[in-house]
This record gives C-alpha cells, sequence and structure tokens, in this order.
C-alpha cells in the first residue's frame, strides 16, 4: 500500500544516456523529444510533435544501446528511427553528434531525399523557411551526384481552390496526410501510387486513374464541387517541410525573409487563436498559426488562416464621412466629424422629443472597446441600452450570463474539454461555430463520448463519434430537462453528465430559445457537470465581462442593483448610472424601426444576419453615428463615420471563451485608431472624460471596478414554449440553422479562394418528412413570414428529426434572417420544386 | 547423399489431389482430431518441440512466435495466414495451394485451437485466381464436413476463416503491411512497436504466418515432434521446400531436410544444363546475397547460410549458369524492387529509383567506374536504413554481385557493353538462338 502511494507521490521518470549526456524524462518520452530537452538536435521531417510517429522518412536515425534482463548493454543491430523509439530506462542513445554510424545514416537520407528534388529553392515560397533547405545547407553536400532524370509531374495539382501541390517537391513525409487524418479527420488528401511515384492527392479520378462514381453526395462537395473540402487544409502547408504545398492567396507572392512577423490573436471566432501575422510595407501576406499549446496548439481554422483581405479592401474607411446637405456622405476632418457626432447624439439625447440613444458595439469587439461603448452609453448617452450580442438574445441569455459566465475568470478550458470523459452539445457545432474547439474535441475522440442536442448529426459532429439527441429546434429546453437517471440515450446523457470533469457546452443558438438556458443550468446543477459557454464571434465573452450589456455593468455585477451601480459609479467618478432597464439588440432595432429611439451608435455591427425588419431600425435612426473599418450597409445609413481600425492594426485584448485573456499588439502601424480611443474623442467632444484613450487606461480602470458575486443578477428561471405551442409546432416545420464557417460573413470578403472550400448549401430533410410532405424534385424551396423563398438543392438526410428543415444561415442563395425573416426554431414553409 | 523428403508434396501427384476426399483418404484432418483432443498448451509443446521454425522468410520459431500473444482478455485475436509469395524466385506455397489446400486448412485449424483464434484470415496474392477458386472450394468442404465453422469435430471450437485476395503488391507479403491491406488501407509497413502478437489486425493480438508453417502443423502433430525434428540440422529442423528455378535439368520443388547442399539439389534436378556450369546462385530468392560455385556444398540451414554471409530466406533457389551475364540479373532484380517499393521510406523510394537507373546505364555500357562506388554507397544509405525488410532486400544482389564478380561489372564499362550474349541464357530452345549459333 505505501510503495504505491510513494510511486503516487513522485511521478515515475526514465533516465538514459544521450551523447554522453544524462537525461531524465518523463517515461514514454520519444528520443527526438528527449535529446531535444538537453539540446541535441536529431534532424527530422516527418516527425511532427502533435502527429503520431510515422517512421517514414527515416532522417532522424540514431545508434541505440539498451540494457537487456541481465542489465547489459544490447546495442541494435540497425539504427533506429529516434522520432518512434521511446525512450527506456538505461538506454543509451548516440545521435549524429558521437556515432559515425548515425551520421552517415543521415547524410545518406539526406543525399537520397535530395535526388529527385528539383532545388528550386530561388522561386520556392518555403525558400528561407524551409526545414529541407536548412538541413541540406548544414549537413548536405555540395554537389550533387545524381546525373539522371529527376521524377517530374505537371505542376501544380489544385487540391482545393484554395490548397495547391507541386508534387515534385514533395518529400512524402505524410504530415499533411496524417494531418488530414488524424487531426482534422477530413479524407481531404490521401498518398496514391506506389514507389517513386507516390504522391499526394486530392480524390482526382485522373491521378487514380479512377472512373466510374463519385465518392460522396453533392452534399459533401465544397463551393467549387470538389469532394472533401476541409476546413482546416491551410495547417498543412504551414507543416508541411518543404514548399510542396502553398495556398493560391500567398503562392509566389513573397519571400519569408522579407516578411515582418507580429504574433497576434485571431478575431474570427471566440477561440483566441494564437497567429502570426506576416507582412511587408504595411500590407498583409499571410497569417500562420502560433504554438499556443494551451490553447489553439498549433493549429488554426482557414477563416483564421486566409480571412484576412477583408480590412484592405477598396471599401475601407480612411478619414471621418459626414452627411452633407444634399444627404451624401462626404469626407470631413477629425473635429468636423466629431462635432457633427457630437451635435447630433447632444441633440438625440437631450432635446426636447428625445427618445434615447442606443448603443450596439457589435460583436467583434475587444474588450477595451467593448468598455469603452457601454461606459459611453452609461455615462455619456445615460442610459442602459447598450449590447454588444448583434444577434438574438434576451433576458435569459443575459441572466445565464451575468450569473454564470462574467467575471468568472478562466473557467472551462481547452484542456479540460480534451481531458472531459463527456461532452454535451447544446445549440453549439464545434466545427463550424468552435473552429478549433473541434479540433481538440477530435484529440480526444475514442477517450471521450460526446452527445448533440440537434436535429442531426453534421458531419462535424460525426467526426466526433457523436450520439444524437434528437432534438427540435426551439424546444431544446424540452430535451435538456428530458435528461434524467434511466435507460436509452437520455440516461446516458445523465450517467454522462454525473461523470466527474464532464461538460455540457452551450451555442450562442440557445439564446433564441425560450426556456434554453434555464434548462442547461438546471442539467449541469442537477448532473455536477460544467458549463462552457462558447459564442461564436471573437469579442462575445469580452463584452460580457466588460459589461456591454443592457442588464451588466463590468465586472459581472447587475445594473439594476444599486449597490452595484454605486461601485461602478464611484471608480467612474460620476453620481450615478441610469436607473432604467437596457435593452438587448434586437429589441434596440426593432425600437427604432419603429421610430422608437433617437439615435443609434453603432459599431461592427452585419446587418446580414438580422431579419430585415430590425435591419430598418438602422435605417430609421433619425441620427446614426457609426464606427467601421469598411463602408457597409450602417454605414449607407450613418450621419457620421468614423473609421476605426481592424484588429491587425491596434492593440487590445480578446477574452476567449474560456475566460482567457488574449491580449495582441497592432501587427501593421497605421494611423487607424480603435473605438475605444474613438469614443474617448467624441466624449471629450461631449464634454465627458470617458477615460478610454489608451488600452492602458481601460486596463487599468477595469482592475479597480469592484467584483462582488451576491450582486450578480440572478439565475436565468424562463419556462419554454408551453405544451399547446409544442404540439403546435410538432405539426408545423420547424427551421435549424446556423452559420457555415466558411459562409458569406463579411470578414471574408475578398478571398475568393478560400470561398471556393466553402461546403455547397443544401436544404435538409429526414426521408420520412421528404415523404410526408410531399416533396417532389431535387430543390427545396423555403419560405417564412418575410417575401423571399430560398431554394437549396435537397439534401435528403437520413436519421434527421422528422418535421425539421436545416439551412445554412448565411450562405450563397441561403441568407435565412434577411431572406426568411426568421430564425431557428422557427415554423418556415416548404415546397418540392425541379429547379 | 542426403533423401529428400516428400511430406508436404508426398501427395501432389494423386488423381485430383485438392479434393476432401483425396485427403481424406491419406490421412487427412486425423491429426486435427488428434490434437483438438489435448489441451491447448500441449499441441503448442508439440510445435516447440518439433523445433518448427516459420517458413515465410525470417525463420522466427513458430511456438515462440504463439508465445507472444498477451493472456486471452476476452476479446478477438487473429490468426493470418500469409499466401502473397510474390518473391522473385519464391513459388512453393502456389503449388502447394493447388495440389493440397487442406494441409493449410488443417494446419490453420489446429493453430487456432492452439492460439485461442476464433477467426482466421488466408490473405492471398491477388493474381493466382485459380488458387483462389481452389481455397474457396475446400473452404466450402471442409466447412460441409465440420472441419470449420462451429463446434469443430464436437470439440467446442469454432472458427471461422476469410479468405482475402491481395491486389498484387510484393509488399504486402511484409507482415504489417499485410495486415494494413487487410484492413483495407493502403499496403504500406507500420512501425514496430507494436507487434502483431501484442496489436495487429484492427489493433487486437494477431499471429501471422507462413502457408507452409502452418501445412507443416498436421504432420507435426499427427507424427510427433521426435519425427519432424529427426529430420534437419541442429538449429533448423523438419523438412523445407527448396524451390529450384533457372538453368537445372527439372526446376521444381523439393522437399527436403534443412542441410541440404546445392550440389544435392541440382543432382536431384537432374544437374545443370548440358556443358553448362554452376556462376551464382540466390539461396533465398532475391533478397538474399549471391552464393556462388564456392558454395555448393554449403549445407542449406539459415545458419550455415548465415555463416558465408547470405541468407536462407524463403529458399527460393535460383541457379544461373555460366552464359548468364550478373550485371543483367542484378538489374532486372532491382528493377522489381522499384516497381515493388511501397514508397513509404526515403531510402527504399529514392534509393531504388536511383539504383535502377545506375545499373541500366551500366549494363548499356554508359557505366563509369565511379558508377560501382555509387551503387555500393547508395545501398549502404539504404541497407539497414529502411522502414521494412523490402528496402534491405534491394541491396543484396548489388553488394553481393559487385564483391564476387567486379570484374564483370568493369567489362561492361570497359568494353561498353555486355560482353554476354542473353540469347545463350534463355531457358526455351529457340530456333532463332540456335541459327545464330551455327
Ligand atoms: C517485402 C517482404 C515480403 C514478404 N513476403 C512474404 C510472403 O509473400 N509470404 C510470407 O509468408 N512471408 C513474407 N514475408 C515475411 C513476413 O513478413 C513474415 O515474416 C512471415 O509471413 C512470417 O511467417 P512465418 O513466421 O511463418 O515465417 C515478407 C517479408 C517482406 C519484408
Ligand atoms: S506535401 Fe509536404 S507535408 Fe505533404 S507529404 Fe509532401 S512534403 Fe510532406
Ligand atoms: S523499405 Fe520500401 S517497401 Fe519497406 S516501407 Fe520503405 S519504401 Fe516501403
Ligand atoms: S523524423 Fe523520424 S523517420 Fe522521419
Amino acid at each position: 500500500m505505501t510503495v504505491k502511494q510513494e510511486w503516487a507521490m513522485t511521478p515515475p521518470t526514465v533516465t538514459a544516456i544521450i551523447d554522453g549526456i544524462r537525461v531524465t524524462v518523463p517515461p514514454g518520452t520519444l528520443i527526438i523529444r528527449a535529446a531535444e530537452s538537453i539540446g541535441i538536435e536529431i534532424p527530422r521531417f516527418c516527425d511532427h510533435p502533435l502527429l503520431e510517429p510515422a517512421g517514414a522518412c527515416r532522417q532522424c536515425l540514431v545508434e541505440i544501446a539498451e540494457p537487456g534482463p541481465d542489465g547489459k548493454l544490447r546495442p541494435y543491430l540497425k539504427p533506429q528511427t529516434s522520432c518512434s523509439m521511446v525512450l527506456t530506462e538505461g538506454m543509451v542513445v548516440r545521435t549524429q553528434v558521437t556515432s559515425k554510424v548515425a551520421e552517415r545514416a543521415q547524410r545518406g537520407i539526406m543525399e537520397l531525399l535530395l535526388i529527385n528534388h528539383p532545388l528550386d529553392c530561388p522561386v520556392c515560397d518555403k525558400g528561407g523557411e524551409c526545414p529541407l533547405q536548412n538541413q541540406a545547407m548544414t549537413t548536405g553536400q555540395a554537389d550533387s551526384r545524381f546525373t539522371e532524370a529527376k521524377r517530374t509531374f505537371e505542376k501544380p495539382l489544385t487540391l482545393s481552390t484554395e490548397i495547391l501541390l507541386d508534387r515534385e517537391r514533395c518529400i512524402l513525409c505524410q504530415r499533411c496526410t496524417r494531418f488530414s487524418d488524424q487531426i482534422s479527420g477530413d479524407p481531404f488528401i490521401e498518398l496514391q501510387e506506389r514507389g517513386a511515384r507516390s504522391q499526394v492527392g486530392a480524390f482526382d479520378p485522373e491521378v487514380l486513374d479512377f472512373d466510374g462514381y463519385a465518392p460522396t453526395g453533392l452534399a459533401a462537395e465544397d463551393e467549387s464541387g470538389r469532394p472533401f473540402s476541409s476546413y482546416f487544409s491551410g495547417n498543412t502547408i504551414q507543416i508541411c517541410p518543404v514548399g510542396a504545398l502553398t495556398s493560391a492567396g500567398y503562392r509566389f507572392r513573397a519571400r519569408p525573409f522579407d516578411l515582418v512577423a507580429s504574433p497576434s490573436i485571431a478575431g474570427h471566432d471566440s477561440s483566441g487563436s494564437a497567429i502570426a501575422i506576416e507582412h511587408r510595407r504595411g500590407k498583409v501576406l499571410r497569417v500562420l498559426a502560433g504554438n499556443d499549446p494551451e490553447v489553439n496548439e498549433e493549429w488554426i481554422t482557414d477563416k483564421d488562416r486566409f480571412a484576412f483581405p477583408w480590412s484592405s479592401l477598396d471599401d475601407r474607411i480612411t478619414r471621418p464621412l459626414v452627411r452633407g446637405e444634399d444627404g451624401e456622405l462626404r469626407e470631413a476632418t477629425w473635429p468636423e466629424a466629431l462635432a457633427r457626432a457630437a451635435d447630433g447624439l447632444r441633440e438625440a439625447v437631450s432635446g426636447a422629443r428625445s427618445k434615447g440613444v442606443g448603443v450596439l458595439p457589435g460583436g467583434r469587439v475587444t474588450l477595451e472597446d467593448a468598455y469603452a461603448y457601454q461606459k459611453f452609453a452609461r455615462v455619456v448617452l445615460g442610459t442602459n441600452d447598450v449590447d454588444a450580442r448583434s444577434r438574438i438574445a434576451g433576458d435569459e441569455e443575459e441572466a445565464f450570463l451575468g450569473s454564470r459566465v462574467a467575471g468568472s475568470g478562466l473557467g472551462v478550458t481547452f484542456a479540460d474539454l480534451e481531458a472531459a470523459p463527456v461532452v454535451a452539445l447544446i445549440g453549439f457545432e464545434p466545427e463550424d461555430e468552435g473552429g478549433v474547439v473541434f479540433l481538440r474535441l477530435r484529440k480526444a475522440r475514442g477517450r471521450q463520448k460526446v452527445f448533440t442536442f440537434a436535429p442531426f448529426v453534421s458531419r462535424g459532429n460525426a467526426k466526433l463519434d457523436a450520439t444524437l439527441v434528437p432534438t427540435v429546434p426551439g424546444l431544446e429546453g424540452a430535451a435538456l430537462d428530458s435528461i434524467r437517471r434511466g435507460s436509452g440515450t437520455v440516461g446516458d446523457v445523465f450517467d454522462g453528465l454525473s461523470q466527474e470533469g464532464a461538460v455540457l457546452v452551450v451555442g450562442e443558438r440557445l439564446a433564441g430559445v425560450p426556456g434554453g438556458f434555464t434548462a442547461a443550468v438546471a442539467l449541469a446543477d442537477r448532473t455536477g457537470a460544467r458549463l462552457a459557454w462558447i459564442p461564436r464571434r471573437a469579442g462575445e465573452r469580452g463584452a460580457v465581462e466588460a459589461g456591454a450589456l443592457p442588464g451588466l455593468l463590468p465586472g459581472g455585477s447587475s445594473a439594476q442593483s444599486a449597490e452595484a451601480r454605486e461601485g461602478v459609479a464611484r471608480v467612474w467618478g460620476v453620481s450615478g448610472l441610469p436607473l432604467a432597464p437596457g435593452r438587448a439588440a434586437y429589441d434596440i432595432l426593432g425600437l427604432a424601426s419603429s421610430g422608437g429611439l433617437s439615435g443609434l451608435v453603432v459599431g461592427g455591427l452585419t446587418l446580414s444576419d438580422l431579419p430585415k425588419t430590425l435591419a430598418n431600425g438602422i435605417a430609421k435612426a433619425p441620427f446614426l453615428v457609426s464606427l467601421e473599418v469598411r463602408l457597409s450597409d450602417v454605414t449607407a445609413h450613418a450621419d457620421v463615420v468614423f473609421p476605426v481600425a481592424p484588429s491587425s492594426e491596434k492593440a487590445g485584448t480578446f477574452v476567449n471563451w474560456e475566460g482567457r485573456l488574449r491580449p495582441f499588439t497592432a501587427a501593421l502601424q497605421t494611423s487607424a485608431l480603435s473605438d475605444h480611443r474613438v469614443l474617448d474623442m467624441l466624449a471629450r467632444e461631449m464634454g465627458v472624460t470617458l477615460g478610454t484613450p489608451t488600452v492602458e487606461a481601460v486596463t487599468a480602470e477595469l482592475a479597480r471596478i469592484p467584483i462582488d458575486d451576491s450582486l450578480r443578477p440572478p439565475p436565468p428561471s424562463a419556462s419554454g414554449p408551453s405544451a399547446a405551442e409544442a404540439a403546435r409546432r410538432a405539426k408545423a416545420t420547424t427551421l435549424a440553422t446556423w452559420h457555415a464557417l466558411i459562409d458569406q460573413g463579411s470578414l471574408q470578403d475578398g478571398e475568393p479562394f478560400l470561398a471556393g472550400t466553402a461546403r455547397v448549401p443544401v436544404a435538409r430533410m429526414s426521408p420520412a418528412t421528404v415523404a410526408a410532405l410531399g416533396i417532389e424534385g431535387r430543390v427545396l424551396k423555403v419560405s417564412g413570414p418575410g417575401r423571399g423563398t430560398i431554394s437549396l438543392p435537397l439534401a435528403v438526410t437520413p436519421g434527421m428529426v422528422d418535421g425539421v428543415v436545416w439551412l445554412p444561415m448565411n450562405s450563397p442563395g441561403s441568407t435565412v434572417a434577411r431572406t426568411l425573416g426568421v430564425a431557428h426554431g422557427d415554423t418556415v414553409s416548404v415546397k418540392g420544386s425541379e429547379s | 547423399m542426403t533423401a529428400l523428403t516428400p511430406v508436404l508434396s508426398s501427395r501432389w501427384a494423386e488423381p485430383r489431389s485438392w479434393t476432401l476426399e483425396t485427403y481424406e483418404s491419406g490421412g487427412g484432418y486425423v491429426a486435427l482430431a488428434k490434437a483438438l483432443k489435448s489441451a491447448p498448451a500441449d499441441v503448442i509443446r508439440v510445435v516447440k518441440d518439433s523445433g518448427l521454425r516459420g517458413r515465410g522468410g525470417a525463420g522466427f520459431a513458430t511456438a515462440a512466435k504463439w508465445g507472444y500473444l498477451p493472456p486471452d482478455d476476452g476479446g478477438p485475436r487473429y490468426l493470418v495466414v500469409n499466401a502473397d509469395e510474390s518473391e522473385p524466385g519464391t513459388c512453393k506455397d502456389v503449388p502447394l495451394l493447388m495440389a493440397s489446400p487442406h494441409l493449410l486448412l488443417e494446419g490453420l485449424v489446429i493453430a487456432a485451437y492452439a492460439t485461442g483464434v476464433r477467426q482466421a484470415f488466408i490473405y492471398l496474392r491477388g493474381e493466382v485466381v485459380h488458387v483462389h477458386r481452389r481455397l474457396l472450394q475446400a473452404l466450402d468442404e471442409a466447412r460441409a464436413k465440420g472441419y470449420l465453422g462451429r463446434n469443430i469435430l464436437g470439440s467446442g471450437l469454432d472458427l471461422e476463416v476469410t479468405l482475402h485476395a491481395g491486389a498484387g503488391a510484393y509488399i504486402c507479403g511484409e507482415e504489417t503491411a499485410l495486415l494494413s491491406s487487410l484492413e483495407g488501407y493502403r499496403g504500406q509497413p507500420r512501425l514496430r512497436p507494436p507487434y502483431p502478437a501484442v496489436s495487429g489486425l484492427y489493433s487486437r493480438p494477431t499471429i501471422i504466418n507462413n502457408v507452409e508453417t502452418i501445412a507443416s502443423l498436421p504432420g507435426i502433430l499427427g507424427r510427433g515432434a521426435a519425427w519432424f525434428a529427426s529430420m534437419g540440422t541442429r538449429d533448423a529442423k523438419g523438412h523445407a521446400f527448396f524451390s529450384l528455378s533457372g538453368h537445372v535439368n527439372r526446376p521444381g520443388q523439393y522437399e527436403a531436410p534443412f542441410g541440404i547442399t546445392l550440389r544435392e539439389l541440382i543432382q536431384a534436378a537432374g544437374g545443370m544444363r548440358p556443358g553448362r556450369r554452376l556462376k551464382f546462385w540466390t539461396p533465398g530468392g532475391s533478397s538474399s546475397e549471391l552464393l556462388t560455385v564456392k558454395h555448393l556444398d554449403v549445407p542449406l540451414d539459415h545458419e550455415s547460410v548465415g555463416a558465408v554471409g547470405s541468407q536462407l530466406g524463403t529458399r527460393g533457389i535460383q541457379v544461373f549458369d555460366d552464359t548468364a551475364c550478373v550485371v543483367r540479373a542484378v538489374a532486372r532484380w532491382t528493377d522489381f524492387y522499384r516497381h515493388e517499393s511501397c514508397g513509404k521510406c526515403t531510402p527504399c523510394r529514392e534509393g531504388t529509383f536511383w539504383l535502377t537507373q545506375v545499373l541500366d546505364r551500366i549494363e548499356k555500357g554508359k557505366g563509369t567506374r565511379a558508377d560501382l562506388d555509387r551503387l555500393l554507397e547508395t545501398c549502404t544509405s539504404i541497407r539497414g536504413r529502411s522502414l521494412c525488410a523490402l528496402g534491405d532486400g534491394a541491396t543484396m544482389t548489388i553488394v553481393s554481385s559487385l564483391e564476387h564478380f567486379k570484374a564483370e561489372y568493369a567489362a561492361h564499362i570497359d568494353g561498353h557493353g555486355c560482353p554476354f550474349d542473353p540469347r545463350q541464357t534463355a531457358l526455351f530452345s529457340s530456333p532463332g538462338a540456335k541459327e545464330a549459333d551455327a
């Protein structure tokens, strides 16, 4: 017994000798890593710390001797690959540093790797950062003894619109194919042919000499019509140890040594992935994944990697704009624009017929920007009508965020997600809405059970081997409530979530479901599962922390609490905060569209995600101030437009879904200003000191905001749809919808190569529903209360919940909110058609 | 003079030797009945006592290999028969399966019984469609007679056998590549560890044995370990096929005890072609170092052949007389390895690609002396550095031929061409060749 306990206390280690140096590492450490830990770099190509060993390139050969049962050292007859062998107790390893055999073996491999390599480094994208080039320069021979003809291929092979492959450069290390298989789980590329004709390829009937059937249906194709698209394909370029894989956007554009790399944080989702923005003379040329083991490891989504041109398109705003007498926007000086905005807002707030001004920062703000917006609303405009959630959001979600999320610091982490024995997902699609969250869950595949409360198992969830908890959109609350001790899936979910470390993930879509958050909290409490809220947009968690929600003050206390208001007012040095309860973004817009507001201050808001009736609020607002990077359908209606910086051009902090602060500095030095700075200037123009001129100022002030758990809003307690309503829905056709990772989002503008890798938009329905509704034809026409109709190819989806139709939220030909005026869980009508 | 010991081939000449009826009439499946009466551990002991070593090339002790299986954990474990036979010069398993498929099946049930296997696979070389049909037929017969399926011979043993045809790749005979192929993946070798005995097919404990290995079991169980061990040498016991091909008068399968010599085998095969002398030969297919006339009396067992710098391998003995050009032979073998390289690892994929081109150049009289060093150095870069033994195999005939016949390489280079007449080497008597002679 005691022996066992001692074991538990001192973590076991392994001690061995590498090149005469004693090294102690945890058991299971590969020789190549153990050598690294004492500064011995064994050359390698196929080895990658996040991929399973392949032993393919053979570059890392070392000599090894291991003690036998009698304790005597037994040398291995042949050199062994250090990337695949684990260091064991008493092992004696001799690398190229001390072993002639290892050195000769490595030299031989290097020569053979180069015989068929084109050595076109001067025109290769990888030249200057190429492991093959570097190792050839340091250890290779100066001249080639290979005088025969090199292997050639037609170049390049188009794997997708984004990824190109020059096969002659490929050294067949299998990193890219192992990534596709082990990490992203997409059958995107595979090895084909054999021997010296071995090559990497996508499903290419020509290469495969294959003709006959297509491997998958329309729904598995990408926009360009190729099968097997991947949301993570760009990672293969980065891990390719040669320049075989390139991206259409970057190919032949730059040399790595001409680029300046600035570490930053990705702004396309709430994961806060570490990235490096690489630029030259003020222009971003590419984005690479940063290495952050706690967050994104070494991976990012293709959206994070490729969707950066949007901020340098022609419609970029560089100078303030004001609307002239003629009704047209014209450029203005900062002082003029500030004066115009100040006048208009002053009038809107305190004029004779003032109905107040609402503030909509948008969901992509930094923590500092969000803080400035809400303080501007509360201090300058005297209102709680501020909401960064430019999507369906209500009081129930806010109660959840206030009681469970805001000010809670680091909660469930990526590591916790990976370690969780059971993860249940509700209103959340990891691959489409979570990006690298999906990769973390997939990493745990085999060790983890995933349940998804959804109408069908999406392709992403199928890759997680997720079990479906069949859920009608809009009735998620009932589905959560049904989870009880018992048999069947319901019992399995209960037992699963009751396990130590289990996590219940809730996504932003739950906000549109009455009773949803209430049921989620109750389920978590009932089972002991931890709750993780994973919103879609980068700024959402920060906005919660900053109090950029109508009912929440910075630090998570309730705006309805007098004590909380006093505490914040003290820090702000103001006499008091507004009393009237604030309204959520949709209500603010609704009010504006019915003429109930005198003005709006709007940040990065995308109207395409809003139903037309609400988008009208922007047009109807008597006075509109817009802070934008590019001209948009908001600036089109604005009276004053202030140019603001995209995240690559400013400093700030994203708070990712874990609650982790992800500070970043400006990658590009431009004159563009952050929202918080513009708001600070505008406030000053209106005679108020906002105190948000710099990130540092905001950070210092935030640190002084009191956090008091007793002042939080009460937990959500809303009831779901009534039984009668549920019964009505059961007869109707209900819409399920979410954003595809790659869609028509405005931050993906200007990157056609990326757009080509988006999945083909389809409408999904179960076979029984298609039959029951008598749907005929290949196309499904979906309509709602709005005037428009969405027509998409019908993908009959076995196993889908009956009575449900699924559409992508904002993809080509499918702008659900704008065209149909409906949201997830609403009733729609459908009919079939041939075209 | 060592006598031949036809055991597995003893009934090949009988009419319809492949039928169950013929097989049973010669005492077939009696050994199985006997084995099923003893405990599995006792069967393993008999195999151990017999000294049976794997007949697939490496010569690993069969009972010891079975011993690496972890204790039964209640989950499945598999037995896979390697019938991919593709090594140049090796042609024993295919005729065995054509003539006596039930020998394999009987051995298979015995092996499964001994190792606790309930599902076995036969991985058959894809091109031999006739063998595939014959095996299917034999499986049907055996099932119908209760030698396969549920409760075999009332013993309570259940065994299913799945026959799988490969797609014609030499590499799929390598055991881990075979498993990948059997699982439906690319036929490429896997890293070891884990070893198949621990984590093989579908990540479950798996035994892989050669056809001949398994087919030897009925004899061993039927006639006893001592009978088997009475044949052969101290470390290589029993009977084995020696596949003779090339310039002997009666090429074919010669079943003999280990320790027989090439001289004896050539004699059994009716001698060399008239008027011709032995020049070089492979003791173990093309993946073994060439031997010469000097080695006519080397006992053909693993240890003795190893001692003269080659390997017994698969006993695929290819005999070449003095009309043969060693450069030409080596170039053809090397081209085989280039073609069969799976492409997974650098040394074999790139090395065979290069070696072929250099050998081709030398054969055509366009080589240089430096090419000879290049060959040797490239072989050094491959041998012992590749992921599997295919890469090693590619270098064997090159290095050994350069050792024994360097002058012949030099003659190609200095004489700007091949000094031999390939028509003389041809085994068929072509009229054209005669005319040219005259
Ligand atoms: C390239 C290569 C090809 C092989 N081909 C065969 C084969 O066709 N048949 C076979 O039995 N063993 C073959 N082997 C050997 C097998 O890997 C394995 O050692 C053998 O099947 C084990 O059976 P045994 O223990 O009964 O000899 C091959 C090995 C290599 C490296
Ligand atoms: S394309 Fe690059 S990553 Fe993929 S196998 Fe070739 S060298 Fe390796
Ligand atoms: S040695 Fe040849 S056959 Fe074996 S793994 Fe390497 S490339 Fe494939
Ligand atoms: S790095 Fe070890 S084999 Fe490639």
